[in-house]
């Protein structure tokens, strides 16, 4: 059975006129035929948001949709919420915060997160909550991520944080990261 | 996931000729939120999956219609928790439809597909019930206006013919002032589908609608127009009695996994209660100057 279809979408801006099987998901055409391996293949029934995308502007399990579904629309996954080479405000907040720990949710999580702030861009505590219930943080790093997001409302405020400014702040973090390091290497077994 | 064709219509009646076609073979497609699941686990294998986001005649509106507000069969759950006007006159539905999920699942799910997949546990059919919805069902041989308790028969089994497809929901517009709330058990807060879901609507000439669901093969609607339930000054010791009655539906099965037989009913006394009490206070601040 020959079932291919063809399939014109824009991808974060740029049009690809692709063909691609009719029983392949959105999340299958992203990885496997374009290449975009940002969005994360993990529970496949809807509940975990690592595969989260904007279709048309709206954020959906890209697991559920079907890549034909996808014809004619407009995509945006995790590699295109930086804008010339420039991190978005989520992005750089995510940093920021150290939200990030074993890393597989951050781009269902950051794009649940643009997309709520495009929605609410001065969301409460419970806003981002809710808003980010369809995405699952195995590390259970929701404190940091729900703190990274608030931040991202109050940074887009203040025109985002300076890029230079950024980079001495991720080498502060680095260095950071390498000193909670430690505690865990000294309650490891001798 | 297994092969299947694909077909995206662009005029209804090629779709219903498809799914009279192909009949258990076909399956419609609008969401995906449910269907996409099952072909891929195997549960489902259609040949053709019909896809009603391409056909003109059908759309995703929220429109006032001559007497009702109707639901095309493409409304997505945050478009419904969003609208004012559901909001305002409808409370339970726009309650109910933020339960559904997560804003990814809420962007994608439609009203008419949680319907059609007619699961015991679906979050919007109480609400509908109660508010006495209307399903609206075009077939090869016409369409046809069929009260939505009379749709589900049991856990995806519904009694549109082959051929046919849900186009729209209405709901009758308000007549009266109106209390109304939906409610739900889950194992935990958030993303989970119900153990018990109810909703109930109490209007000033006494009578309450509650609906309830996950408490047997399918949602069911119950109706009160003794005035006793809606008496705010009945005890709940009366009440409770009055619910038993309107309960007789329920029978939960028991080898679900999200809860017993015995929880499920003691949950549904609870919901019960406490939503008739929810729907008198409601109606008491509609009507407050």
């Amino acid at each position: 059975m020959t079932n291919r279809r063809p399939l014109e979408l824009t991808v974060n801006g740029r049009s690809r006129s692709i063909e691609v099987l009719a029983h392949h998901t959105l999340l299958d055409v992203l990885r496997e035929d374009l290449g975009l391996t940002g969005t994360k293949e993990c529970c496949l029934v809807g509940e975990c948001g690592a595969c989260t995308v904007l279709l048309d502007g709206h954020s959906v399990d890209s697991c559920l949709v079907l890549g034909v579904e996808a014809d004619g629309a407009s995509v945006t996954t995790v590699e295109g919420l930086a804008v010339d080479g420039r991190l978005s405000p989520v992005q750089r907040s995510f940093l920021e915060t150290g939200a990030a720990q074993c890393g597989f949710c951050i781009p269902g999580q950051l794009v649940s997160a643009h997309a709520l702030l495009t929605d609410a861009p001065h969301p409460t505590r419970a806003q981002v909550e809710e808003g980010l219930a369809g995405n699952l943080c195995r590390c259970a790093g929701y404190e940091q991520i729900i703190e990274a997001v608030l931040m991202a409302a109050d940074a887009a405020d203040a025109d985002a944080i300076a890029d230079d400014d950024l980079a001495a702040r991720s080498a502060r973090l680095r260095a950071l990261g390498d000193r909670a390091a430690t505690p865990d290497a000294e309650l490891a077994p001798q | 996931m297994r092969p299947f064709e694909y077909e995206r219509p662009s005029e209804l009646a090629q779709a219903t000729s498809l799914l009279a076609e192909y009949g258990p073979e076909a399956r419609p497609l609008a969401g995906g939120t449910d269907l996409i699941i099952r072909l891929r686990d195997g549960s489902l294998r259609p040949r053709v999956v019909v896809d009603m986001k391409g056909i003109d005649e059908l759309d995703g509106d929220i429109r006032d219609d001559d007497g009702y507000l109707r639901f095309g069969a493409l409304t997505t759950m945050t478009d419904i928790a969003a609208d004012s006007r559901v909001r305002r006159d409808y409370p339970a539905l726009a309650e109910s439809a933020l339960f559904v999920g997560s804003v990814q699942i809420r962007n994608r799910a439609t009203l008419v597909g949680n319907m059609c997949n007619a699961s015991p546990a679906a979050d919007t059919a109480p609400a509908l019930l109660a508010y006495g919805a209307l399903i609206v069902a075009t077939g090869p041989s016409g369409t046809r206006h069929l009260p939505l308790e009379e749709f589900f028969v049991r856990s995806g089994v519904t009694t549109l013919a082959r051929g046919e497809l849900v186009v729209a929901i209405e709901l009758p517009r308000p007549t009266s002032s109106r209390g109304s709330v939906h409610l739900r058990r889950t194992r935990r807060r958030g993303h989970d589908l119900a153990s018990v879901t109810l909703a109930c609507a109490v209007t000033p000439d006494g009578k309450t609608r509650i609906a309830y669901g996950s408490v047997g093969p399918r949602p069911v609607l119950a109706i009160d127009d003794s005035g006793r339930l809606a008496d705010p000054s009945l005890p709940d010791t009366d009440k409770a009695g009055l619910l038993d009655r309107l309960f007789a539906g329920a029978s939960p099965s028991p080898t679900s996994m999200r809860a017993s037989p015995e929880y499920r009913l003691a949950m549904l006394r609870v919901l019960g209660l406490r939503g008739v009490k929810a729907a008198i206070d409601r109606l008491a601040s509609a009507q407050a100057p």
